[in-house]
């Protein structure tokens, strides 16, 4: 057979690498991070690239104060990310929180490994999926996407950022070892992307709703001759503090959340197959996610009449698509890389019509082998 | 028909190039027009850890991402013929590196063949730090599951800076000693050191 010319765009990535090229396309000009495996190479990338594009890399002291660092650039009007896996994400924590309150767009990636604690490191895990939504304290809304290949490391990073700026909002690239690490064929797009970028207040609007718009409040940057406050605390439109009056706590709240949920349907994405006159569904995210469509390919077959759904975004999550998609079926088996974080939503929205449980892989870690999932069917 | 899918793992410890050699591998792959998936793992230490490097070719999509069951595979120590010579798949094919790896499981041993990469490198260009060429290059004269064309530039490609010269020898030098496919132990240059005996096989956990 003779060697084929492979177009210019195609080229063979690490995800971790199609990530930080992913930033790259979309504008990223700051990173801050902490190196930490299964992350590092997006780190390592981008502390090449960014500085010959005046971009800023810099190496932070640990991981509360790298997004401390990609906060305060982001509100200078710079397009942000950090990289890090679980342990530097449970750091990370309070400081999300801060991000979420004060509207500020940032990117996390999390190269999730196993834990608890700091666990091992290039061993791959999806155990972090509940922590992004729900890892900081207080109610609010968060945009998680799970890529399943360095194909989507890239696109999924580009969409996250877009995410971010649109919404203002802190957004998760919920990736892992595995995903992080492998390399696949990665066609890049063959122009710069179009790039979202956030609503700027300008002078002329000073005093108008800078914070807590539903439809996204133009950010008031830094150094461009505007008075903000900015603050984590329970604040109104235009960031001035109320920290005695439940009803300013009920519209804090409410505007941050519903500020996501109103454009939830734009946000959820889900890939999925045969599951019309699937009797059984198979359902996973990420890597896993792919897995099980190959498992629900070889099982349709063997004449078994299997569909397959993989949630590309996590948060906010897939509940109305389940229902949609697996309503008519008799069983949904949820697939995960862990001890079954996504399975309890699952069963919330799918249980009320199908027979609905979870099967973590033999050994945590690795994917479901396609044996044990059969097996699990025909059980 | 099932469509084309390889599997090949490669497996030693780190410092030996395994993953490179993965990476080798799959642009090759790449460059003769297939899907490639190339999977890494890898302890916590830089040198002397266990590592790993699978690469998965195939003519269609990719969907299932772990390698399970080789067709090829590469072994570069004792501990990784161990840990994995029992997931060889059943017309799989074990190539190992002889100076490291000394017992081969009984039921592997009509599928193995090797030279001492490690030494050849040594001794031939006075580098062992490219024996994981000469193990790259054996491994595809022997089993073909990339071309020499795509296998010499991605080389080229991806080895560091200066260096190509050296690591196309290597891979040359494998190849010229892997046996023709099919021939077990018709190595070219001469019979392989013999295999373990009953009395050193390693007993694998069949789980």
């Amino acid at each position: 057979m003779p060697a084929t010319v492979i177009p210019a765009e195609q080229r063979l990535l690490q995800g971790n690498v199609a990530c930080a090229e992913g930033a790259l396309a979309a504008g990223c000009s700051f990173f801050a991070g902490y190196p930490i495996t299964p992350a590092t190479e997006i780190a390592e990338h981008l502390a090449r690239e960014l500085p010959p594009r005046d971009g800023v890399f810099i190496q932070m002291e640990d991981e509360i104060a790298s997004v401390a660092a990609i906060i305060g650039a982001s509100w200078t009007g710079a397009k942000v990310m950090t990289a890090t896996s679980g342990p530097g994400l449970s750091l990370m924590q309070e400081n999300l929180g801060y991000a979420v309150g004060t509207e500020t767009p940032c990117v996390i990636v999390d190269v999730q490994r196993g834990g608890p604690s700091t666990g091992i490191p290039a061993v791959p895990s999806q155990s972090d999926m509940v922590q992004v939504a729900r890892g900081s304290h207080g109610d609010y809304e968060t945009v998680a996407f799970a890529p399943s290949s360095a194909q989507e490391m890239f696109d999924l990073t580009v969409r996250a950022f877009d995410t971010a700026e649109r919404l203002r909002t802190p957004v998760f690239l919920l990736a892992d070892a595995a995903v992080g690490h492998m390399r696949e064929i990665v066609t890049m797009p063959a122009q710069a992307c179009a790039g979202v970028n956030r609503r700027v207040a300008s002078v002329a609007d000073n005093g108008a709703a800078r914070f807590l718009d539903e439809q996204v409040a133009p950010m008031p940057l830094f150094g461009r001759g505007l008075k903000a406050h900015v603050t984590g605390s329970c604040h109104d439109e235009a960031g001035m503090r109320n920290v005695v009056d439940a009803e300013a706590l009920d519209h804090y709240v409410r505007r941050l959340s519903g500020k996501i949920r109103r454009v939830r349907d734009d946000l959820v994405e889900v890939a999925s197959g045969d599951t019309e006159d699937a009797e059984i569904i198979l359902v996973g995210w990420g890597l896993v996610g792919r897995a099980a469509q190959a498992i629900a390919t070889r099982a349709r077959q063997q004449g078994q009449r299997v569909g397959w759904v993989r949630p590309i975004t996590v948060w906010p999550f897939a509940d109305v698509e389940l229902v949609s998609l697996c309503r008519e079926a008799k069983r949904v088996l949820v697939l995960e890389n862990n001890m079954g974080q996504m399975l309890p939503y699952v069963q919330a929205a799918v249980g009320r019509y199908s027979e609905v449980d979870g099967l973590s892989p033999r050994i945590l870690g690795a994917l479901h082998r396609p044996t044990d999932v059969l097996e699990a069917m025909a059980a | 028909m099932e469509p084309y899918r390889r599997e090949i793992r490669i497996a030693g410890f780190g410092g030996q190039g395994v993953v490179l050699a993965g990476i080798v591998l799959a642009r090759a792959g790449m460059l003769d027009g297939r899907q490639v998936v190339q999977n890494q793992s890898y302890g916590a230490e830089a040198r002397g850890g266990g590592a790993r490097a699978e690469v998965i070719l195939a003519d269609g999509p990719i969907l299932y991402t772990d390698v399970l069951h080789p067709d090829v595979m590469l072994v570069m120590s004792q501990l990784a013929c161990n840990k994995y010579g029992q997931d060889l798949a059943t017309d799989g094919q074990l190539i190992i590196e002889t100076e490291l790896v000394s017992d081969v499981p009984i039921a592997l041993q009509d599928r193995a063949s090797g030279a001492p990469f490690t030494q050849m490198a040594q001794d031939t260009f006075e580098r062992a730090i490219v024996a994981n060429m000469v193990a790259l290059g054996y491994c595809v004269g022997r089993t073909e599951v990339v071309t020499r064309e795509s296998l010499i530039r991605a080389v080229e490609e991806l080895v560091p800076a200066g260096t190509a010269e050296l690591n196309l020898a290597a891979v040359a030098a494998g190849w010229e000693l892997a046996p023709v496919p099919g021939l077990v132990h018709g190595s070219m240059s001469g019979p392989l050191p013999p295999l373990a005996g009953s009395a050193s096989v390693v007993e694998l956990d069949a789980s």
